[in-house]
């Protein structure tokens, strides 16, 4: 299982995603977006940080870095493309997955561990999760608050691409940022682009408070 | 030839620094503020002499970049 974690200036989780998902079994490489191929590989993963500065919006400038030619391509032919939180914003401003990520309500940079329950695992990334099963995952954002009009959630729901939603420990929903439905994570109609705001590589040991990352990112062993 | 971009988040979806923006000021006792958009602009120097070709440009620039359409509306200016 080979895995190509993608670096932009200004990403900051390519050391714990390659961490965590070495940890897991996969064969890593980190990627310089100056690249204009990606490395023959399984699963594209586009880690947290903040690309470019987060100028302009966040993800907007990385999205038309040289590595992204490729991954669009990879993505269009049914390659595995994960993004999280800043990829997440990454691969809405290529337009990979709908919607958008805008500033949380609160205009707080809100950085603490959250729960979020498992929506849909008739996909790839969640298969090994349970449907209602709640997760305990940091998230570390100010851009996290989802936005999609109403017949792209109608779309999101019907098609089963909602991935996980924000709630508190006994599963209620719970408006982290403002997000549309209390959406965490989506992944494409095709279901093999998926986005999180929540970071899964940064519970993946008990001494880090939870390891239910391990569990998210274990669906990608198969592929 | 300037071009001034102005960028605003789409009427209907919450702005949430205007709001913010919109408490201060009334607890400052400005009373009569009903809403407060926060957007952004962009001030474009081009090397392009003719006002048309010049917005049609500037026009591709604000939706391949400048805005994200999903969530912004925008306007440009042409200026001498």
């Amino acid at each position: 299982m080979k895995a190509a974690i993608l670096r932009f200036p200004g990403t900051n989780c390519e050391f714990d995603t390659n961490y965590a998902l070495k940890r897991l079994g996969f064969e890593t490489q980190i990627v310089w977006h100056k690249e204009e191929k990606l490395p023959k590989c399984d699963i594209v993963v586009i880690p947290g940080g903040f690309s470019y500065g987060d100028y302009l919006r966040s993800g907007a400038i990385a999205r038309f870095s040289p590595i992204m030619k490729a991954v669009e391509a990879y993505a269009k032919k049914g390659g595995y493309v994960l993004g999280i939180c800043n990829g997440f914003q990454i691969l809405t401003e290529a337009n990979l997955l709908p919607g958008a990520l805008k500033r949380n309500t609160n205009l707080h940079f809100i950085s603490k561990f959250q729960h979020i329950k498992v929506a849909s695992n008739k996909n790839r990334f969640l298969s090994k999760c349970k449907v209602g099963e709640i997760l305990y995952v940091p998230v570390a954002h100010a851009d996290g608050n989802y936005f999609i009009d109403e017949e792209g959630l109608d779309d999101l729901i019907r098609n089963d691409q909602i991935l996980v939603q924000y709630c508190d420990k006994n599963g209620e929903f719970f408006d982290l940022n403002g997000s549309v439905n209390y959406i965490a994570g989506i992944c494409n109609k095709e279901k093999n682009v998926f986005g999180l705001m929540p970071h899964p590589e940064r519970a993946i040991e008990e001494v880090l408070g939870s390891v239910d990352g391990n569990k998210m990112l274990e669906g990608f062993l198969a592929c | 030839m300037k071009a001034i971009v102005n960028i605003y988040l789409k009427e209907g979806v919450l702005d949430p620094q205007g709001k913010a923006t919109k408490h201060a000021l009334e607890s400052l006792g400005f009373k009569n503020v009903q809403d407060v958009r926060i957007g952004k602009q962009i001030v474009l120097d081009l090397d392009i002499e003719d006002k048309e070709e010049a917005y049609k440009e500037v026009e591709q620039m604000a939706q391949t970049l400048l805005a994200n359409t999903v969530i912004e509306d925008y306007n440009i200016e042409i200026v001498q």
